[in-house]
């Protein structure tokens, strides 16, 4: 076939210009948006109709924003905690799992009880954070410590802990804390309640309804702390150093095996915060099924941000409002076919930043050649 | 010509690579039934000419003639076609199939059935035929080494090469399997097979071969000289020549105190061989220690041991305290800085920027680091510095280190560990791939270094560099120091024969050289 231009892939030798992972990202969303559209009108729908909607459903107000807002609070934790693994090129994918050890272990604080159940509100608050936290970091730490002493692949041993994790859960909301028989525990008291917008109702009448809750403050503020570590620290130098080049690592004198640990731990308990604020600001007790996946798709929210703290936040938020529309639209496979699309154009949008694309008109000899 | 049947007329093959001439006009003549040494250093252009033979470069000028025919090879299956099979260093085989399954693959035979029992009796013939042992039903995970390279030899005989070349076939041997090897290149050479053999043993050499063509640097400094009557010391001249070297400039200098002291250090390889033998040596302040020897007799495990990288059993002492088997932080602290030989899979970081590859080492130390928090203004004022002062051309100190050539690469180590105020620095080939005016840059920076008092074991492959920069040569072979040598008072044929293996005493006291291996 002879076209008069045509395309070729150089592979850029220049540094990429700051804005352009953020331009080729938010480019690729607009297109996935276009393309789904050109899909809904193909299938006989109306796509400005469809997409005003999704936007009206997920943005449209402070009530479905904040609906919105109160799905992607877990999904910036969990993303947060895989980006830091792979970060280091630790494929951390038991977040799920370090996700329901976090809720479990945050829930013990009120059902065994380890603080009186008529403490101030700060002291359960807390003892249940530092207890989702630790629940999470004991489940980071076991993978990682079959890492770094034999070795052990790191995606086998957190993706059996996930279920481990599960079933550990129904064990006990089954049997030892089950309602009435129902699979989950009593609702908590109201001390152990994350402050939502709504609680203060009385003074600010506008909130009325609104669920958003202090959780999605723990994801802003982990956004920073992981930011910071990363790019301030010198442990978050150590981990990008361990992640580029090992042997390198090796060589500059660093500590692989107590940083791979570490960085497990701190993987696992931002993902048992995640569980930890979902137990206290959304279901108020230990239930079956807490979470539709979140574990997983932190996966893809940390890829989709190309590991950056704060892209995190946005990604989270898009997919926050996916799971919403999903909700709210019929057939709801259409949110996750716009799931599909986004990191279809997002992955592939990578292409831009390493090639430059030319186009090149054939020259003469070319063509006989050809 | 000789009135014998040639093989294959290599003729006047030139390869030019950017900035390098690998093949300045060889000849090579190979006689049917013949074993054909072909010998050089590293770099010398022995696998370069190699690969054009076997059809993986094409010459830039040049003639190729096999069996009196003249030949253009696009691919190595055209090289195949014409009878001429080459055996790798590094063997491509699948583990987890079996013998005969690895020499079917790639060929159209068994077209829909897998008769493997029909091809298993042919393949045994095959190595009946030739003494090559290996169950033909074994799976090549089960095999040794040296059974494996039976199957790389049978792969290219079912071919039906009539022309093989061994890469430096018992680099991975052991001396048992080397002496089957022989045993089995005589039997092919008796059926009328014609081989090229790659080495740089000489006492192989002399074994095996019936003639000799002697590459360095790019040239044939013999051209299919008959074995008959030559020495070991004849051949380890003609690899090593004996021109004038270039000599940078050098001032006479009194060695400091001993900093660095390895006392009967053994270790062993990846593979599990040992590869250094009761190792003794020592480096004073303000002197260059040159460590000669063909690449593969334990330098880089000499380098791995002191720096911490590898275990090892001994004495390694850094102004007296014992850092062997310690981590690699404990000679970091000791003073000691390395430029690692492999500089993009040890000594950098490619996707980290050249300041975040300049903190390497004193990222949680001041000013860098205040121990919680790393400056990064203050690590790129650093990095600019260094950048200046080390001349590394790049955009920019944010530039990735993947981006940068191999000499600026070099620069940004040789910037970092030198800026660390070493006692003792451990060089591994710090000019090697590099073009001339890095190499010389490199090489003023290790002088410099020199001056100022700290400690430098060079490990390098280029004699000449040895000798215009080192006080002292020790000369490595196999894991064990041969001899050490002045520099300035250096016999470049000496150090050849200690480089393949003759003790310095024995070569200082004898005429014939190839007893003294023996003795």
């Amino acid at each position: 076939m002879n076209l008069p231009v045509q395309l070729t892939l150089e592979k850029r030798t220049e540094d990429v210009p700051r804005w352009m992972p953020a331009a080729t990202a938010v480019g690729s969303v607009v297109l996935a948006f276009l393309v789904s559209g050109i899909i809904l009108r193909i299938i006989g729908g109306d796509p400005i109709r469809t997409l005003q909607f999704f936007f009206s459903a997920t943005f449209g107000s402070w009530p479905v924003f904040s609906d919105t807002m109160v799905k992607a609070t877990p999904l910036i934790m969990v993303g947060l905690a895989c980006a830091v693994a792979f970060k280091m090129k630790l494929w951390n994918i038991g977040a799920e799992g370090q996700f329901y050890l976090g809720a479990f272990f945050s829930s013990l604080v009120v059902l065994i009880p380890i603080v009186p159940p008529d403490s101030p509100k700060i002291v359960v608050i807390g003892s249940m954070m530092v207890m989702g936290m630790i629940g999470g970091a004991i489940w980071g730490f076991i993978p990682g410590f079959l890492k770094a002493r034999f070795n052990v692949n790191e995606i086998i041993t957190t993706l059996m802990l996930n279920y481990i994790a599960i079933f550990w859960n129904n064990f006990w909301i089954f049997d030892r804390w089950s309602d009435a028989g129902f699979q989950m525990t009593p609702t908590f008291e109201r001390s152990a309640w994350l402050p939502r917008l709504t609680d203060y109702v009385d003074q600010f009448p506008s909130f009325a309804g609104i669920t958003l809750h202090l959780g999605v403050l723990f994801g802003l503020v982990a956004a920073f702390v992981v930011w910071w570590v990363l790019e301030r620290s010198p442990w978050g130098y150590e981990i990008k150093l361990i992640g580029d080049n090992p042997k390198a690592a090796e060589y500059a004198g660093l500590n692989i095996g107590r940083n791979i640990i570490l960085v497990m731990m701190m993987s696992g308990a931002l993902a048992g915060l995640a569980g930890m604020s979902e137990i206290s600001g959304v279901v108020h007790r230990l239930q079956e099924r807490i979470s539709p996946g979140y574990g997983f798709t932190g996966i893809i929210v940390a890829w989709l941000a190309k590991l950056n703290p704060f892209a995190v936040i946005l990604v989270s938020i898009l997919f926050g409002a996916l799971i919403v529309a999903g909700r709210e639209i019929q057939p709801s496979g259409l949110s996750n076919m716009l799931q599909g699309i986004i990191l279809f154009f997002i992955i592939s949008s990578d292409v831009l930043l390493r090639y430059r694309i030319r186009l090149v008109r054939p020259s003469r000899d070319a063509e006989a050649v050809a | 010509m000789t009135e014998e049947t040639l093989a294959v007329e290599m003729k006047n093959i030139v390869v030019r690579f950017p900035g390098v001439l690998a093949n300045d006009h060889v000849n090579l003549n190979l006689r049917e039934g013949e074993i054909h040494a072909l010998l050089g250093e590293n770099g010398a252009g022995k696998s370069t000419l190699m690969n054009v033979l076997s059809g993986l470069y094409k010459p830039t000028t040049g003639t190729i003639k096999v069996y009196g025919k003249t030949v253009h090879f696009n691919s190595p299956k055209d090289a195949i076609a014409q009878g001429i099979g080459m055996v790798h260093q590094h063997f491509m085989l699948v583990p987890t199939q079996t013998v005969t399954e690895n020499i079917l693959l790639g060929l159209d035979r068994p077209r829909f059935v897998m008769n493997t029992a029909r091809f298993d009796r042919e393949i045994a013939e095959l190595e009946e035929q030739f003494g090559l042992r290996v169950d033909p039903k074994a799976k090549i995970w089960q095999l040794t080494v040296g059974e494996q390279q039976r199957v790389e030899i049978l792969k290219t005989l079912y071919r039906g090469a009539r022309i093989l070349i061994l890469d430096e076939p018992t680099a991975v041997l052991a001396p048992q399997e080397i002496d089957d090897l022989m045993e089995t290149m005589r039997a092919m050479t008796r059926q009328g097979k014609s081989i090229i053999f790659i080495s740089h043993k000489l006492h192989e050499v002399t074994e095996v071969a019936d003639r000799v063509t002697v590459l360095r640097k790019g040239v044939a400094t013999s051209e299919g000289a008959e074995m008959v009557g030559k020495t070991k010391r004849d051949l380890a001249q003609l690899m090593v020549g004996r021109e004038v070297v270039f000599r940078v400039e050098k001032d006479a200098q009194q060695a400091g105190d001993v900093v660095l002291e390895v006392r009967g250090v053994n270790t062993f390889n990846d593979k599990g061989v040992q590869a250094l033998r009761d190792l003794n040596l020592t480096v004073r302040a303000g002197e260059i220690l040159g460590i000669a020897g063909v690449a593969g007799n334990g330098q880089s495990e000499l380098a791995q041991v002191i720096t911490g990288l590898r275990v090892c059993s001994g004495e390694i002492l850094i102004n007296g305290e014992n850092v062997a088997n310690k981590p690699p932080i404990r000679a970091i602290r000791g003073g000691v800085s390395h430029v690692p030989e492999d500089r993009t899979g040890v000594g950098s970081a490619p996707n980290l920027t050249i300041t975040e590859n300049t903190i390497m080492k004193n990222y949680r130390h001041k000013p860098i680091s205040n121990g919680w928090q790393i400056n990064f203004t203050m690590a790129r004022q650093q990095a600019r510095k260094l950048k200046e002062e080390y001349d590394i051309l790049a955009p920019s100190v944010r530039t990735m280190a993947r981006k940068l050539s191999g000499g600026n690469l070099q620069k940004v180590i040789l910037a970092r560990e030198i800026s660390s105020e070493p006692n003792i620095m451990v060089a591994v080939q710090p000019t090697r791939g590099l073009d001339v005016g890095a190499i010389e840059s490199i090489q003023r920076l290790l002088l410099e270094q020199r001056r100022t008092g700290t400690a430098i074991l060079l490990i390098s492959e280029e004699l000449e560099e040895l000798l215009s920069l080192s006080d002292r040569i020790a000369v490595i072979y196999e894991g064990e120091i041969m001899g050490v040598v002045d520099a300035d008072q250096a016999d470049i044929d000496e150090i050849g024969l200690m480089m393949t293996g003759t003790r310095r005493k024995a070569v200082a006291g004898q005429k014939d050289a190839d007893q003294a291996t023996e003795a």
